[in-house]
């Protein structure tokens, strides 16, 4: 009995290779809750990075990487924590490409990732209090802070004539510090909030809620929400009552969904996400349809993140957290060679000769302050039902 | 004139419209509610996902019968539909009562364990829809959406102020007023009817007077199914069909049944647009109204809310509160709970 067990422990040994073992990095996205018609082709994102990395075979000397699943509900900080938990202690995940929203982002930060050591790069938390929280260096983010998208936000009011707007946010981080954003910005531009007042996801009548902003009044209503949930309603509820007529939609509200749910009552919204024209936006959007997903909203920041991940362990040739940490930022930025979408192959190999590498990703990725992409927008309108860019900024 | 007209219209708009279809919505349930605290004397907690599985059976048939190319545009084809979802909550609520309520009948429970049994019937129905339909929002309204828009409002009336009546809203007031006006007449003026009403005054004496116990235990569920399947498909037709909603949607139907006084039908009524129009006008903003009747800036900058629109749950519950302590046996004496 003994014996057979040793042996089967040997044998175990064994079947691992000491060399080139494969890497797990965690995706933890909200592929259930308010966000869950984006989460699908975000993890698509941050797949297809980890695919060409592996199939490379310059990943660390041939390693594979090995992608783990784990749902962050987006707003239920206890179940995100949870999952967290596991991917790390039972998949044993190196990294986590994730949380998605900004709440359970920062419950995963404090609660799992800083006593774990592990890096955690969102693609999508925007909240302005992930810029000054406490990481340790194991936080990161492709997308860039509602600081800097309640300032564009208001810049295109500003410009659209609008003078008084209302403001319903979700209730939670990341619809306060959006609101609070917006609101600072538009009245040092001049303009004048009316009212700035929360919804709760998961009801099923909005209507007192827009009886209220319909009475404080305003040319606009920004909705700082969720697409799938309460933002959806308040602007369904908004148009049954015929209080207000053009939206102002920041990024957690713009999918294909909204406008296929709301119809044409929505056209001549506008709104923003995060996004730029560079070369890498439309190399990505290729391989995004040649891999056979949609490059919704947030999946180049998800394929950035992982690429970081990759390139920071390749250059660290360590899949420890607290190792390659240190080399998030020096593959984002200069000095280097410039590394677009689908050239991770080429940025293993000068990595692995020692050179240096200026990461650009899909997003014209460029990690400032604390470790958050500084930012570019694209505005959109929506036109025919259809989520039209207009310009960049 | 305009000047008395526009805040009227605004109130409409906001309150009265909206007032009227949640209030019906919430009057049926609570009717539903009331009757089985009547006849069978405990409150039942599963109520609210009755409500659901109705709306949903209704959802389903919707999707069969558009397959099949049946609709009755410009009305929505959940109307058509909304005889099989009653037919599906009928059978549901005998199979539970057979299966669960019947054993702790026999039993002669405490209305406490009754409750409780409620609770735990609430729950397993709840898994039981979202294993059939899924978590997820569904909007089954195909017919017109609106019966007056406000915008056109505004260019008939020459008024600053819109009034839209959505369709759903109109069809909720006029398919409640039938259902209640059949079940009370199906009340007072039925020999079954009456015979029900002499069961839950006093069983004892009902049983003595020779009337079948497990045909008016039968009725009542019979009549409550109905009652929660069309109170379920009319909010999902209003609103939108959202399995978790009708959850948190028993705590204003047994508030409405309570402050009523449970156990009377007309109470039930009375109290579902109690907490309906209360829920509505103390999270009101009266800014614009007060604009209208005392001229502009006369209260400032501020919304003249009572309540933030967050406590909008909280004011059923301070009625209820409110009602209790004065009198508990609700507006329409009812059983004191």
């Amino acid at each position: 009995m003994k014996k057979t067990l040793a042996l089967a422990v040997t044998a175990a040994f064994l079947a691992t290779p000491a060399f080139a073992a494969d890497v797990k990095i965690g995706v933890l996205l909200g592929f259930t809750g308010p966000i869950e018609s984006l989460t699908p082709d975000m993890a698509s994102g941050a797949e297809l990075a980890m695919k060409e990395a592996s199939e490379s075979g310059a990943f660390m000397g041939g390693s594979k990487i090995i992608s783990v699943r784990g749902d962050s509900t987006c707003v239920d900080a206890a179940a995100a924590t949870a999952t967290a938990e596991r991917l790390i202690t039972a998949d044993g995940v190196s990294a986590i490409m994730g949380a998605d929203c900004s709440g359970v982002t920062t419950a995963v930060l404090q609660n799992v990732a800083l006593a774990k050591g592990v890096v955690m790069i969102s693609p999508s938390a925007t909240s302005p209090a992930l810029s000054t929280v406490e990481d340790n260096g194991l936080f990161f983010r492709t997308s860039p802070s509602d600081a800097r998208q309640g300032q564009v936000l208001a810049e295109i009011l500003k410009e659209k004539g609008v003078k008084l707007a209302a403001i319903s946010y979700t209730n939670n981080d990341y619809g306060k510090g959006l609101a609070a954003s917006i609101q600072s910005n538009f009245e040092d531009l001049g303009g004048k909030v009316t009212i700035s007042t929360s919804h709760e996801d998961g009801k099923g009548d909005y209507g007192a809620e827009v009886a209220a902003l319909a009475q404080a009044g305003g040319d606009v209503l920004i909705v700082a929400g969720y697409l799938d949930q309460g933002g959806k309603g308040v602007i369904q509820a908004s148009i049954d009552a015929g209080a207000f007529d053009v939206f102002v939609l920041p990024d957690g509200m713009i999918g294909d969904s909204l406008p296929a749910a709301i119809g044409k009552d929505l056209n001549g919204s506008y709104g923003t996400l995060p996004g730029t024209d560079s070369a890498g936006a439309a190399k990505f959007n290729g391989l995004a349809t040649a891999a056979g997903f949609k490059p919704g909203p947030y999946a180049p920041q998800s394929y950035d993140a992982a690429a970081l991940m990759i390139l920071a362990m390749q250059a660290s040739s360590s899949s420890d957290s607290l190792k390659f940490k240190t080399k998030i930022t020096d593959v984002a930025n200069l000095p280097g060679e410039k590394i677009y979408p689908g050239e991770l192959a080429k940025a293993l190999k000068i990595l692995a000769s020692g050179g240096d590498v200026d990461y650009v990703g899909a997003t014209d990725v460029e990690l400032i302050g604390p470790g958050e992409s500084a930012g570019a927008f694209q505005e959109i309108m929506i036109k025919d039902q259809k989520i039209t860019p207009v310009r960049y900024r | 004139m305009e000047m008395l007209l526009n805040p009227l219209v605004l109130l409409a708009n906001f309150v009265l419209v909206p007032g009227l279809a949640y209030g019906s919505q919430l009057a049926l349930g609570a009717l539903g509610v009331t009757m089985v605290y009547a006849v069978l004397n405990f409150s039942n907690f599963s109520h609210g996902e009755v409500m659901s599985f109705g709306a949903m059976i209704t959802i389903l048939s919707t999707y069969w019968l558009k397959s099949i190319g049946l609709s009755i545009s410009p009305l929505p084809t959940a109307l058509l539909a909304l005889p099989l979802g009653i037919l599906g909550t009928i059978g549901l609520c005998l199979l539970l009562d057979r299966l669960v309520f019947r054993f702790y009948r026999h039993q002669r429970a405490s209305s406490v364990t009754y409750l409780i049994v409620s609770i735990g019937v609430m729950f397993v129905i709840g898994g039981v829809i979202r294993f059939v339909i899924g978590p997820n929002d569904r909007n089954f309204n195909d017919g017109d959406r609106f019966l007056l828009k406000a915008r056109e409002f505004k260019e008939i009336s020459g008024l600053s102020e819109g009034l839209a009546i959505k369709s759903s809203q109109a069809i909720t007031v006029f398919t409640a007023v039938i259902v209640v006006a059949a079940i009370f007449w199906f009340l007072n003026r039925t020999r079954t009817g009456k015979s029900m009403r002499a069961y839950a005054d006093n069983q004892d004496l009902a049983l003595l007077s020779g009337i079948n116990p497990d045909r008016v235990v039968s009725i009542t569920w019979i009549i409550t199914a109905g009652l929660a399947a069309v109170a379920g498909t009319l909010y999902g037709l209003d609103k939108s069909y959202k399995p978790l909603v009708y959850l948190h949607l028993v705590l204003p139907i047994f508030a409405a049944a309570i402050v009523g006084g449970v156990g009377n039908p007309l109470g039930a009524i009375v109290g579902g647009f109690v907490i309906a129009f209360s829920e509505l006008l103390l999270t009101f903003a009266y800014k614009k109204v007060a604009a209208y009747l005392f001229g502009e800036g006369l209260f400032g900058d501020g919304l003249l809310q009572i309540l933030s629109t967050d406590y909008k749950f909280a004011v059923s519950f301070m009625i209820l509160v409110v009602v209790l302590l004065i009198k508990p046996t609700g507006i329409f004496s009812g059983k004191s709970l």
